[in-house]
């Protein structure tokens, strides 16, 4: 179910605040964020956000196309390294 | 014969039926449309006069069908895979983008099972 209307979108107070304060002084550093859940803002567009996966940042580019989604949408938790491998085609070679 | 924006009606089929065979039609909107132009759902495409296939054909230009609605669907999804996100990696890969299971099943978007190397059959009882 998505999120009520009534209570907009949920925007991280802190990173907002913190790209704020980087667009009055227009600058740009890379933020280190945990907050996967909050909402990308038309603000943010332009800026780097390293975005935590629970391992390490991730450095997101925001662009145009990105506002609306959220952070963590952008810094993949998960990492698939495949089936088999090396020791499945050794074993196929093998017979 | 009816030929609505690019496709073939099928010739004796209710109306109501028969207009679902536009990409972008379903039950509903075909129901609508027919209600707005004032034809009896329930008449078949071959007895309906050219004055109310021309009709419909004005009252289905309201909405976004067939190619055009193809091409839209298909950019949005081009849009999730360029921005990099998490349905756009799911659609490169060709997974379900709805956080459905992948250890079974999810063979409508995987497509037929392709066959593992070294893995034996079970055995005829």
């Amino acid at each position: 179910m998505p999120r009520s209307v009534k209570k907009g979108p949920y925007i991280d107070d802190r990173l907002l605040l913190r790209i704020e304060i980087m667009n009055s002084k227009n600058e740009k550093k890379v933020v280190k964020t945990w907050a996967r859940a909050s909402t990308i803002s038309p603000d943010f567009v332009g800026h780097t956000v390293a975005v935590h996966n629970g391992n390490k940042f991730i450095p997101v580019y925001i662009t145009e196309n990105m506002v609306g989604h959220k952070l963590g949408e952008f810094s993949p938790t998960r990492l698939f390294r495949g089936h088999g491998g090396k020791l499945a085609d050794k074993r196929s070679k093998a017979r | 014969m009816a030929r609505i924006s690019g496709v073939d009606l099928p010739r004796n089929k209710r109306i109501e039926v028969a207009l679902t065979y536009i990409y972008g039609v379903g039950d509903t909107r075909a129901r609508q449309i027919l209600e707005s132009c004032g034809v009896d759902p329930n008449r078949r495409t071959q007895d309906i006069s050219d004055d109310d296939v021309n009709r419909i054909r004005r009252e289905l230009e309201k909405f976004k069908v067939e190619g055009a609605l193809r091409t839209e669907v298909s950019m949005n999804i081009k849009r999730l895979m360029d921005i990099g996100c998490y349905r756009g990696l799911r659609h490169r890969r060709g997974l379900p983008v709805r956080g459905q299971r992948t250890h079974t099943n999810a063979r409508t978007h995987k497509g037929s099972r392709r066959p593992i190397a070294g893995k034996k059959k079970a055995p005829k009882k």
